[in-house]
């Protein structure tokens, strides 16, 4: 341990001759505020925060940090909901929010290329002069960072249609754990060898930094048109999903809601939702408009008949992006309901949706916890919003163990721990539930490999053995 | 063939290439102490339900067995996979990392696998993502399986998201003045509200752009696209049924460029137009496909590899040979780098599959 603090004065008094002082934090109250990301049942104190500007800088940071054997943890905004980007004991934090350029915009080639630290909703901001968007949007969007998205492979509402981050990420340049630097990808929708860059996104830090993104953009679709549909059960909700699935159209984006995440947004962002309603599906179609007005009354007719007690188009943008502002702020209004909250992030196969949503309410009733729930129905991706008050002895332990439980359940249901999340630290101990030793082995193996010292935020996705 | 016997004949061998029906024959020409293991045998869907969009299918299985059984449940692989009717296994496809122009509207083959089971370079049977549209649990070996070509490890079973068929389709042929009027266009095109499903450029200056969707909404697109066109075309026909899926069908398989070397190369906008005229000089034979996003180059056999190569690093790119008697698979500036190079140590330490 002596050592530990001799090596990471040493670096810290190497990385203070490089990097200006103001931007080298360690005073306690600067670096509390770096102590959790929104997962903030968890905090760590790190050594220092150092705030870098340019690639040069995290490349001599991430060596400096390499030659002394000192642990670290890149981050942008700290949105992060599996603890992803919590500080490590007696590491640094390289934060990287000021690196918030977008390098370039090239619209005729539909790409951006981006430092980590630009916010995800401002690369759509820059490129809609030009009829362009990028379309992955976690709900966070108006202040994660795309480094963040890179690192966790981020979802969002519209990943039926359009995937996840790494379906939009052409290319990266990587600072490896030791400081060398590396391209994967490029500008083209093509590669030749193995997907290096599809690999590198969604290893939460493991292997390093990256410094520049290349994301492909979008036309921003002619029209968007989105329906609200209120029903008397969540299973009547979700019968309706498998209608529209079964329709064969391919909506951008299939969300339900329940009773109480109704109650919550409703209170928090006056969307307007039905009162009394136990469940709200929306469905958004989004591309030419001709096409979508077609497909659009199709919707329409078919959640007609699906029992709902009311559906209700959005009439203009405006009401559009009520209903959505309703749903985003789903998670943070929850906050209004309870002191604190767990968010879960499993998915089931979208066909064991209604028995997954019937186990977490009986699971939810045995423990006498609220669940909220708020899902992408349209890819079996389940949030649900495990409402506890931390100040009860034991409170914040038996949260955890229902969501250990949920997470059970998406395992045995043949879904996953984590659909957009991440493991990062929360999930420590899943993983290994979800893939056998010999996956976990080789994932390690791969880690050693590209970071034998284990210094790129370690504790992360792969616990210590 | 079971997935335990791929990984005993792994197993059994010091170097080893596993080979689904030899499509793409250039891929798997190998020095002859290299072990090839025919996945051919290790076939079948594992499992299909169609209201999830996705299958879990064997190595060895066809594409073309894959595409009839979603086609009788209304659905497709819309990246429009490669030399479907010739043969080409699933395995084969994703190692070989090739997507058809359909690649243009919802992405390629990399945007579709979701999960993996393969043999390292220990002999084990590893399993990677998932069989859920969504998931970011653990590193992404199925993404990392896309264009390693057989050279990483021995690709068992997939499992790829699907879509529902995109509804009845049209294609616009526009016959432009010349190879840099039309890319000077497709960028125009690649931006329009009009949602192509394939933007392809054939010389002598053919823009080929296919639509699918609402019937109802087909003639209507099809007016905007001639309207955005102008009088940048010298001609425009419009063609639909069995005419229209033979052009893309021809693009698929490949017809178009039987004797020749065939070299894939990814490239942007930009390059392509630096190298289509360097490839006007010669006696290429030339398609860009998804809005130039990739050239499909057949090279005649009399013609000299080295001009071809010498175009390519030119011009900054790196290109895959496929098919056609040359002993470098690879052409152009090579793009190896060093995470490639971890990456690959620890998942084949001995170089079993470094052939």
């Amino acid at each position: 341990m002596a050592n530990d603090a001799v090596n990471r004065d040493r670096a810290l008094a190497e990385i203070a001759r490089r990097v200006p002082a103001q931007r080298v934090l360690t005073s306690p109250a600067a670096l509390s505020a770096y102590a959790s990301d929104a997962l903030t049942a968890f905090r760590t104190v790190p050594e220092a925060v150092i705030v870098v500007e340019s690639t040069d800088e995290v490349t001599r940071v991430v060596r400096t940090c390499a030659e002394h054997g000192v642990p670290f943890v890149a981050r942008g905004s700290g949105t992060s909901l599996s603890g992803g980007s919590l500080p490590v004991a007696g590491g640094i934090v390289i934060a990287l929010n000021r690196m918030n350029r977008i390098l370039r915009i090239d619209a005729e080639e539909r790409v951006a290329v981006c430092e980590p630290g630009v916010i995800n909703a401002d690369i759509s901001r820059a490129a809609a002069a030009h009829g362009l968007y990028y379309a992955p949007d976690p709900s966070s969007q108006p202040v994660c960072t795309i480094g963040g998205n890179v690192a966790f492979n981020s979802g969002g509402a519209h990943c039926l249609k359009y995937g996840m981050t790494s379906n939009h990420v052409l290319g990266l340049t990587v600072v490896l754990p030791d400081g060398a630097v590396a391209r994967l990808g490029g500008e083209s929708l093509d590669g030749v060898g193995p997907d290096l860059t599809g690999f590198f996104v969604g290893s939460e830090g493991l292997f390093g930094i990256a410094v520049e993104v290349v994301v492909r953009l979008l036309p921003r679709p002619e029209s968007v048109r989105t329906v609200l549909a209120a029903y008397d059960s969540l299973a009547a909700a979700g019968d309706a999903v498998a209608r529209v699935v079964a329709s064969g159209l391919l909506p951008a984006a299939m969300e339900i809601m329940d009773a109480l995440a109704i109650e919550a947004a409703e209170a928090a962002a006056h969307p307007g939702y039905p009162a009394g309603a136990s469940a709200v599906l929306i469905v958004e179609l989004d591309g030419e408009a001709g096409h979508v007005d077609a497909e659009f009354r199709r919707l329409l007719a078919l959640l007609g008949d699906s029992g709902a007690r009311s559906v209700r188009p959005a009439a203009d943008e405006a009401e559009r992006a009520r209903i959505w502002k309703g749903r985003k702020s789903a998670f943070s209004a929850v906050g209004r309901l309870s002191p604190d909250y767990i968010v879960q992030d499993g998915v089931v196969p979208r066909s064991r949706l209604g028995a997954a949503l019937a186990e977490i309410d009986l699971l939810s009733q045995a423990y006498g916890i609220r669940v909220a729930n708020v899902f992408h129905a349209g890819d079996g991706n389940l949030h649900p919003l495990i409402l506890y008050d931390g100040r009860e002895g034991g409170a914040l332990e038996r949260a955890e163990r229902l969501a250990g439980e949920i997470l059970e359940l998406c395992i045995r249901m043949g879904g996953s721990v984590t659909g957009e999340h991440g493991v990062g630290v929360e999930k420590l101990a899943y993983l290994p539930r979800m893939f056998s030793s010999d996956d976990m082995s080789l994932m390690r193996a791969v880690r050693d490999a590209v970071d034998p010292a284990g210094l790129a935020n370690p504790g992360k996705m792969l616990s210590p053995t | 063939m079971t997935v335990e016997a791929l990984a005993q004949a792994v197993r059994d061998h010091a170097r080893v290439l596993p080979i689904g029906n030899r499509t793409k024959p250039a891929l798997t020409r190998v020095s002859s102490d290299v072990a090839l293991i025919e996945t051919t045998a290790l076939t079948g869907i594992v499992e299909y339900e169609p209201a999830e969009y996705t299958f879990t299918a064997l190595a060895g299985t066809r594409l073309s067995d894959v595409s009839s059984l979603l086609a009788a449940h209304g659905q497709v692989l819309p990246f429009d996979p490669t030399f479907r009717d010739a043969g080409a296994t699933l395995g084969g496809t994703v190692a070989a990392g090739l997507s058809g122009s359909g690649r243009w509207r919802h992405g390629g083959v990399r945007d579709f696998v979701i999960g993996i089971r393969f043999v390292d370079g220990a002999g084990r049977v590893i399993r990677g993502g998932g069989k859920v549209v969504k998931n970011a649990a653990g590193f992404d070996f199925p993404k990392l399986f896309v264009g390693s070509m057989g050279r990483l490890g021995a690709i068992a079973e997939l499992s790829l998201k699907v879509f529902p068929w995109p509804g009845p389709s049209v294609t616009v042929i526009a016959h432009m003045r010349d190879m840099a009027a039309a890319l000077a266009t497709l960028p125009r095109i690649a931006r329009l509200p009009v949602v192509c499903d394939c933007i392809d450029l054939v010389p002598p200056a053919n823009l080929l752009m296919r639509i699918s969707g609402e019937e109802s909404a087909l003639a209507t697109s099809v007016d905007r696209l001639r309207g955005a066109l102008g009088g940048e075309a010298i001609t425009l026909d419009v063609v639909r049924g069995a005419e229209e899926e033979r052009i893309w069908e021809a693009a698929r398989e490949f017809t178009w460029a039987t004797d020749h070397l065939l070299v894939k190369v990814p490239t942007t906008l930009t390059r392509a137009r630096v190298l289509e005229t360097s490839l006007a000089m010669t006696r290429a034979v030339r398609r860009y496909a998804a809005a130039a996003n990739v050239a499909w180059i057949a090279w005649p056999f009399d013609e000299d590899v080295a001009i071809l190569d010498s175009v390519l690093t030119a011009a900054n790119l790196s290109g895959v040979v496929l098919r056609g008697d040359e002993p470098r698979a690879r052409l152009g500036v090579d793009a190896a780098n060093e995470f490639g190079a971890r990456v690959r140590r620890a998942i084949d330490p001995t170089g079993r599959f470094d052939v």
